[in-house]
């Protein structure tokens, strides 16, 4: 799989350098808090949200289940509405149907619309290898896109750039590409999409072909879903003659019921709103109205590979509404970048390792790692994604792709399992480091608020903790010391 | 379960708890046998590491009514990770032995409120003080506000709201070590409102993520302190620290 940024440092390098981006802090800070805010306002108000989330998974789960079973009935509906329907196991065969497509057509360019999909599998520039001009036409996408730049985010990729930066991206890129920004441009919102509005119209009235990715797969009636905000997407979706579809295979449902419980929960979750402004639904070609000639490619690259893993298959059910990357505060703090990736946050945390293989290469490695494990995405997840624990059993597979280890993690590991497996062993070592404590207890200099003695300075690998953190010094007596000395505190007397 | 923190770091703690339980009229033994939860290799990937671990724990604890520990954390590994490994460990012996210990692990603040139904256990402490709500307390055991309940109740204590309460102080664990940049950075933000607030006192259910909060504090010499929830709950007129 592609959708990797290539060249990318594992996950602390990349995050280092993000934390020292003060205008990327302050940019994320402000943005995730909106929309973190708006978020819970508009779930809070659903007495039901919790028996959505249950649905939400369920009906996710019965569609993995039988998931060849659903692909079939839904090849068959899309066939039976005249649309020709692809099977791409990988990105570059992917990238090659579309390409292909285009080419048949004599086409230089298309429009696309915001598809996570077609992202992942770099598909625009597989196009421009080709001579294909593959215009974004969502405005973050724009954004990205105009700025030579990296989606940061599933939702919003432009959400690291302000408004200031959006002006000048504008101003510097959007000739070259074709109408021009308005020389007086501002960076007041209305006057920036005003001028994405104009820059954008030409290309959809000029475009003979679009890109899409989908929502959601209906298996019975053979209909796609895009869900957007902005309108881009009914363009795209309805004025050109040929339209493409490159849709994961993850996105089926069984049944147009299943919609019910999605439609309520993604909105929600993704941009806090009751309900998204522009819900399309196609179900193949209608003659004389929109797209006469429609393809979908169904992509699996990396997907079954997903779906046989017993504990990570869950990550399968992402609707990809982003709501564990707003109210992560890894995410929060270092944004997109640094994890590597189209996917990023909690879930590209999980997902890119369950489609790459865990072990794939050292900044794939590194995504587990990426979290506190405090389990706010899990929480957020609108169809229950326990992300904790899939991360947990995920850092066990790196753990095991490695053994036997000679890394200094793995043997201090090794010794700390045969220290915790005998509480005589603890013993020992406890008055080992009471023994320390006495010295320091004479020796130390600085104290914490309170009076206790604290270390400011750790020999080894605990300079990763004392560069920022004091630590408190060791207690001259352990509890279980203490516990014996005093018979359970039953004889207290002065520590002789 | 004292737990290894306390133990090796912390007495003060485990002695409060000892002394609050004590006066609560609870029977409380400390299994000599005891280490550790396990959850540190848990976390970091080395669940085959694990596994002695947590025999250990289930034979320490076989044959109480409940262990209590003055840890959300290693609450929460006992009653929701230690069945992973145990599957893992594909003996079937040590699956059934965490599947009858798991269930009597409470977190200090569950058993006082849930199972002795008391939320003013007679503390007095005279100082303003700022609770924050460590992850797996909140998210994985869910004690919802049970510790806030607790700290209402006691003689002399003004709680101050701490903005921000519900979000990781960025401890993690090995996450501290792994990620230390990150780490720093989320305790920084919390270690900044910890300060906003006034408060004497940062105090929490989880020495782990004290730790971590309280040695920024210290380093920024900013007279705030941390203290373990047992550690108030346990003063008395008289004896307040």
């Amino acid at each position: 799989m592609t959708g990797t940024f290539v060249g990318m440092p594992a996950f602390p390098a990349a995050a280092r350098t993000a934390l020292a981006d003060t205008q990327l802090r302050s940019n994320l800070a402000h943005a995730t808090s909106t929309i973190r805010a708006k978020r819970e306002a508009v779930v809070g108000e659903v007495e039901q949200w919790e028996e959505l989330r249950l649905s939400g998974a369920a009906i996710k789960d019965r569609a993995l289940l039988d998931l060849e079973d659903h692909l079939v009935r839904l090849e068959a509906a899309l066939q039976d509405r005249g649309v020709t329907v692809h099977w791409a196991r990988d990105a570059d065969e992917a990238c090659a149907i579309v390409g292909d497509v285009a080419q048949a057509h004599g086409l230089d360019e298309l429009v696309k619309v915001k598809s996570m999909a077609t992202q992942e599998i770099d598909l625009n520039e597989a196009l421009a290898a080709r001579g294909i001009a593959a215009w974004e036409t969502d405005l973050a996408e724009l954004i990205v896109q105009l700025g030579d730049d990296l989606p940061s985010h599933i939702l919003v990729p432009a959400i690291h750039r302000n408004r200031a930066e959006i002006r000048a991206i504008f101003r510097r890129a959007m000739a070259a590409a074709g109408r021009p920004a308005p020389d007086d441009l501002s960076d007041e919102p209305a006057e920036l999409a005003a001028a994405a509005r104009l820059h954008l119209r030409e290309k959809f009235l000029r475009a003979r072909m679009a890109v899409s990715g989908a929502n959601f797969a209906v298996a019975e009636t053979g209909t796609l879903v895009v869900v957007e905000s902005e309108g881009n997407g009914r363009m795209c979706l309805t004025l050109p003659e040929v339209l493409v579809s490159v849709v994961g295979i993850e996105k089926v449902v069984p049944t147009w019921e299943d919609l019910e419980v999605f439609l309520q929960t993604l909105p929600r979750s993704s941009t806090g709103e009751r309900m998204n402004p522009y819900t399309s639904t196609w179900t193949g070609v209608t003659p004389g109205d929109g797209p006469q000639e429609m393809h979908v490619v169904l992509l699996d690259n990396g997907r079954t590979r997903a779906l046989a893993d017993e504990v990570g298959r869950q990550a399968l059910r992402c609707i990809r509404c982003s709501a564990c990357l707003n109210v992560c505060p890894v995410y929060e703090r270092t944004g997109g970048h640094a994890y590597g990736s189209v996917y990023p946050g909690p879930i590209g945390a999980i997902l890119n390792p369950l489609l790459r293989g865990p072990d794939a290469d050292e900044q794939t490695e590194s995504l587990p790692y990426a979290s506190s494990l405090c389990g706010a995405c899990f929480e957020a997840c609108p169809v229950r994604i326990d992300i904790p624990t899939v991360l947990v059993d995920l850092r066990a597979q790196v753990v095991d792709a490695h053994r036997p280890s000679r890394k200094p993690e793995a043997l201090a590991m090794r010794a700390t399992s045969w220290l915790f497996s005998s509480a005589e062993r603890l013993r020992r070592a406890e008055g080992a480091s009471g023994l320390a404590g006495r010295v320091m207890e004479r020796f130390g200099r600085r104290s914490a608020p309170g009076g206790r003695r604290t270390l400011s300075r750790l020999p080894g690998p605990g300079v990763g903790w004392s560069r920022a953190r004091d630590l408190p010094a060791p207690p001259v007596e352990s509890f279980r010391a203490w516990w014996r000395r005093t018979d359970g505190g039953r004889s207290e007397g002065d520590r002789s | 379960m004292v737990t290894c923190v306390n133990d090796a770091m912390f007495p003060d703690t485990g002695r409060a708890v000892v002394s609050l339980l004590r006066r609560l009229g609870v029977d409380v033994e400390f299994p000599e046998a005891q280490t550790c939860c396990a959850q540190p290799m848990v976390n970091t990937g080395y669940l085959g590491e694990a596994v002695p671990v947590v025999r250990t724990f289930v034979d320490a604890f076989a044959g109480y009514d409940a262990v209590v520990t003055p840890s959300g954390s290693c609450a929460g590994s006992a009653r929701h990770q230690h069945g992973l490994v145990a599957r893992r460990s594909g003996d079937p012996g040590l699956v059934a032995a965490v599947e009858r210990t798991g269930p009597r692990v409470f977190e200090l603040s569950e058993f006082l409120v849930d199972v002795l139904g008391v939320e003013d256990v007679g503390a007095y402490f005279p100082h303003t003080v700022t609770y924050h709500p460590t992850c797996h307390s909140l998210r994985m055991l869910g004690v919802g506000d049970r510790p806030v309940r607790l700290l209402r109740a006691v003689r002399g204590l003004r709680l101050v709201d701490l903005p921000g309460a519900e979000e990781c102080c960025g401890f993690g664990g090995t996450f501290a070590m792994k990620n230390a940049d990150v780490s720093v950075a989320m305790g920084g933000d919390k270690a900044r409102q910890v300060r906003g607030t006034g408060a004497e006192v940062l105090v929490a259910g989880d020495n782990s993520c004290l730790t971590h909060v309280g040695g920024l504090l210290s380093r920024q010499q900013s007279g705030v302190r941390v203290m373990h929830l047992a550690e108030i709950l346990a003063a008395t007129e008289g004896a307040a620290s």
